[in-house]
């Protein structure tokens, strides 16, 4: 496939390997942000290629991961109505909430429908008009566009029985976050390109000024990520700290102008929790007034929100803030595995307990893979 | 959420600015994908979709920038094939 | 079982008839035992595979199912015989490239040959949701009927059931099948040595795919094909020409290649290593998988297969396949290797092979 093909060469892969290598004159700790960067550099094998040289910290980029409990246990309430359908992107559907996944719920006659886009579930409002359809809006700024033309067609069409809950986040605020706390040994960041490729880069011009780490806009194929560490090994070998733009194909310094506007006009910024983090002040995207009619927490008042509920031996707020990698956590691969997970970054295929449980067996024989401590 | 998979326009079906569709083409299938926020895309070019709308039309030079930078790095002995 | 069902019962997905709203529908009663039960048999159900011509020189010369007795009564068969049984519960019933029928026999049938067995009689059970319309029943049991009749085996005993609405997605079908052990017989996945090659017979995942698009309703054009097909014939010329070259067979159906491999790691204690640049994908199936985030490793298939051979065998295993119209894209994807850390291993971009994951359940579409 055009522009997925050319990025997964080998020959040029083991090309940008060596210059990396022979670029960097000490060890460099990167934090790649998004969730699938950090699939792909494990996937492809490009985090044990680069032990000893780069030093990968896995970031908070999996939304699936940080989507708070309570929105899960409000969304199992929901598709447990008589009246209501429950849509969502196949990520969420194996994610543990308080109680149960929404798989789990659907077993229990739940009515939670898969589909591939926002779109396609007001088409479903519109062919079960008898149902409440609410779609389970998560993920970053990169799927805020998709959910907002759903909520705009819902509105033109006039399309009453569809709704949405709301759990967007937002990836900077999380990102300064990180910066901010002490003792974190990141020396630069691999900015995610899709986030970067609806809301631009030049957000993170002050970043950088401020906390003088490197910032590299990468893409996602093997290549991508390779020319992203590069670029973050040359600017730290020159002692420098720019904002740079790795995945040029598809990010503009602006963004997608476009994209933001619509994102505006239905969402506005508010506070929410992470899952995992806690409370990250502007972190969320929640709709306006304009469009409340379509706010699935407001329509749907009457569903009584339960306790929620926290396992207390997994430590998945450590691993999605980069202070321990998967295996340090006690529960990884013992008390908390893919097929009963304790928490999201074990089940959510971006997550990085996941991509580590799935490559471990051969990372254990790396010094990579092995317990490493940061502080 | 991250998945975004360049694709190509085959057809316009709506320019329409608001739920502006386009059909576009994933290897060997075709899905009729939203394009609002990519209206400037024109037939022949590809665009990234993110859960089924249209988010960048891909700039193809940019696209090749990588490509000269590994060409520029040369075959100069030394490196390559080091660890191989 | 659709978890819309109220609204869109799954045999109204890609629904291949028009169905006349006053169209005869099956009723409880149709599975009471009276006269409703017998004309539902003998005019739908025995009347479909009526005219099927003894292909096999074994097959009794008064037919099994004509008899209606409470069991078939078989021929002696020289030798060992293989036994299988399957249920198929597929969701939508038809989906582009096969429906609920022919997946029903090619199924079993599948599953006898790569065990090393020549299929012979194949049992039909129905289970039928109550309000299942009558001309979509007949369509199945012709697919059945065509697709026993293309593998060459006989349909001899049977049993219908109705249950009421919502017991059932439609319609669920059981097949058991009975096979003759064709010497010589692959050893199987235990003897999996180091050297020994691998072989996929067609391009994967095509299966599955074309199910999940179909049910989903992706909207995916043209709509992924099912790779839904007999091996038999594959197998009897792999086995004519190759002999006890062949290590191991097995159809790559649910988790798809992965849990074959993941499967023969297990019973052979060996690591078993592929190359992805190697593993045949068509354009539908890679097009969808990559925008549904999925590995076409751990798609279903239907009609493709995993053949192990012994060491510096795979060129000839794949040109002999090479030679049937229905396996031009038959490749050597890999081999066993000296046992690993991991049981089953990838090569992608950079080279070192990667583990690859044994499929956890269903594979679900996704967006990160």
């Amino acid at each position: 496939m055009k522009y997925l093909d050319e990025y997964r060469d080998p020959a040029a892969a083991r090309k940008l390997l060596a210059e990396i290598r022979r670029c960097a004159n000490r060890p460099w700790t990167l934090m790649e942000v998004c969730g699938g960067q950090t699939h792909g550099l494990l996937r492809h094998g490009i985090e044990a290629e680069l032990q000893g040289t780069v030093e990968l910290i896995h970031g908070p980029g999996c939304p699936v991961c940080v989507t708070p409990l309570e929105a899960i246990d409000f969304a199992q309430q929901l598709a447990m109505r008589d009246d209501t359908i429950l849509a969502s992107f196949g990520d969420m559907l194996r994610v543990p909430g308080s109680r149960d996944s929404l798989l789990q719920t659907k077993a229990k006659g739940g009515r939670v429908k898969i589909v591939y886009s926002p779109l396609d579930a007001v088409e479903l409002a519109k062919r079960n008009p008898d149902s409440q359809v609410v779609f389970f809006a998560v993920g970053f700024e990169t799927t805020a566009p998709a959910t907002a033309i759903a909520v705009q067609k819902a509105k033109c069409d006039h399309v009453d029985n569809f709704s949405l809950l709301v759990a967007h986040v937002r990836v900077q605020p999380a990102m300064e976050a990180l910066a901010c706390s002490p003792g974190d040994g990141v020396q630069a960041f691999l900015a995610a390109g899709h986030v970067c490729t609806v809301m631009g880069y030049a957000s993170y011009e002050p970043f950088v000024k401020q906390f003088r780490l490197p910032v590299v806009v990468t893409g996602f194929e093997p290549l991508d990520l390779l020319d992203g560490i590069l670029a973050c090994v040359r600017q730290l070998e020159a002692g420098e700290a720019r904002i740079e733009n790795q995945y040029a194909r598809s990010v503009r310094r602006e963004g997608n102008v476009a994209a933001q506007e619509l994102v505006n006009s239905v969402y506005e910024i508010c506070d929410r929790r992470w899952r995992g983090f806690g409370e990250i002040e502007l972190g969320g995207l929640q709709l306006r007034k304009n469009f409340h009619e379509f706010d699935a927490l407001k329509r749907f008042k009457d569903v009584s929100q339960l306790p929620i509920v926290e396992s207390s031996e997994c430590r998945s707020a450590d691993i999605l803030s980069g202070r321990i990698k998967p295996p340090e956590c006690p529960a990884f691969s013992h008390a908390c595995t893919p097929e009963s997970p304790l928490g999201a970054p074990m089940v959510s295929s971006e997550g990085a307990c996941a991509a580590y449980y799935r490559y471990r067996n051969l990372q254990n024989n790396s010094p990579s893979g092995s317990p490493q401590k940061r502080g | 959420m991250c998945l975004g998979i360049p694709g190509k326009v085959v057809r316009w079906i709506d320019r329409d600015e608001t739920f502006a569709q386009a059909e576009i083409e994933f290897d060997g299938v075709r899905r009729i994908c939203h394009m609002a926020c990519v209206i400037e895309a024109n037939e022949g070019d590809y665009v990234i979709v993110h859960a089924g709308i249209g988010i960048s039309r891909i700039d193809a030079a940019e696209a090749q920038r990588v490509f000269e930078e590994l060409a520029a790095l040369g075959d100069d002995e030394g490196w390559q094939g080091a660890d191989w | 079982m659709s978890d819309l069902q109220s609204h869109n019962p799954s045999w109204q997905l890609h629904c291949p008839i028009s169905i006349p709203d006053n169209g005869e529908v099956i009723t409880l009663s149709h599975g009471e035992g009276g006269r409703l039960m017998r004309r539902l048999i003998h005019e739908h159900i025995i009347s479909a595979f009526g005219t099927m011509p003894s292909d096999s020189q074994a097959v009794h010369q008064n037919d099994p199912l004509l008899l209606m007795d409470d069991a078939a009564r078989l021929p002696a068969i020289d030798g060992e015989i293989a036994l299988s049984t399957d249920s198929f519960v597929v969701s939508p019933l038809f989906f582009p490239g096969g429906d609920i029928g022919s997946l029903a026999v090619y199924g079993t049938v599948n599953d006898l040959a790569v065990s090393g067995a020549r299929p012979l009689y194949l049992t039909l059970s129905l289970i039928i949701e109550e309000g299942f319309p009558i001309a979509l029943l007949d369509h199945v049991l012709k697919s059945v009927s065509t697709a026993a009749r293309h593998t060459a085996v006989q349909i001899v005993a049977g049993d219908t059931k109705v249950v009421p609405r919502h017991a059932v997605d439609g319609l669920f079908i059981n097949t058991a099948g009975v096979g003759q052990l064709v010497d010589p017989i692959a050893p199987g996945a235990n003897a999996l040595c180091e050297g020994d090659e691998l072989i996929v017979t067609g391009p994967i995942g095509q299966h599955g795919i074309a199910v999940l698009c179909a049910r989903e309703e992706l909207a995916l054009e043209p709509p992924p094909q099912s790779d839904c097909a007999p091996l038999t014939r594959a197998i009897s010329v792999l086995r004519e020409r190759m002999g006890m070259r062949i290590r191991a067979m097995r159809d790559a159906t649910r988790g798809g290649v992965a849990a074959v491999l993941h499967e023969w790691a297990g019973a052979s204690k060996q690591t078993l290593t592929i190359n992805q640049c190697d593993i045949p994908v068509s354009p539908e199936v890679r097009g969808a998988c990559e925008l549904l985030g999925l590995d076409p490793l751990h798609v279903a298939n239907e009609g493709t297969m995993v053949v192990a051979v012994e060491p510096g065998h795979a060129d000839c295993a794949v040109e002999i396949l090479r030679s049937l119209p229905e396996f031009v894209h038959a490749t050597h994807i890999g081999s066993v290797t000296k046992k690993g850390i991991s049981p089953v291993t990838i090569a992608r971009t950079l080279g070192p092979e990667q583990p690859l994951d044994d499929p956890l359940g269903a594979p679900l579409p996704r967006i990160c």
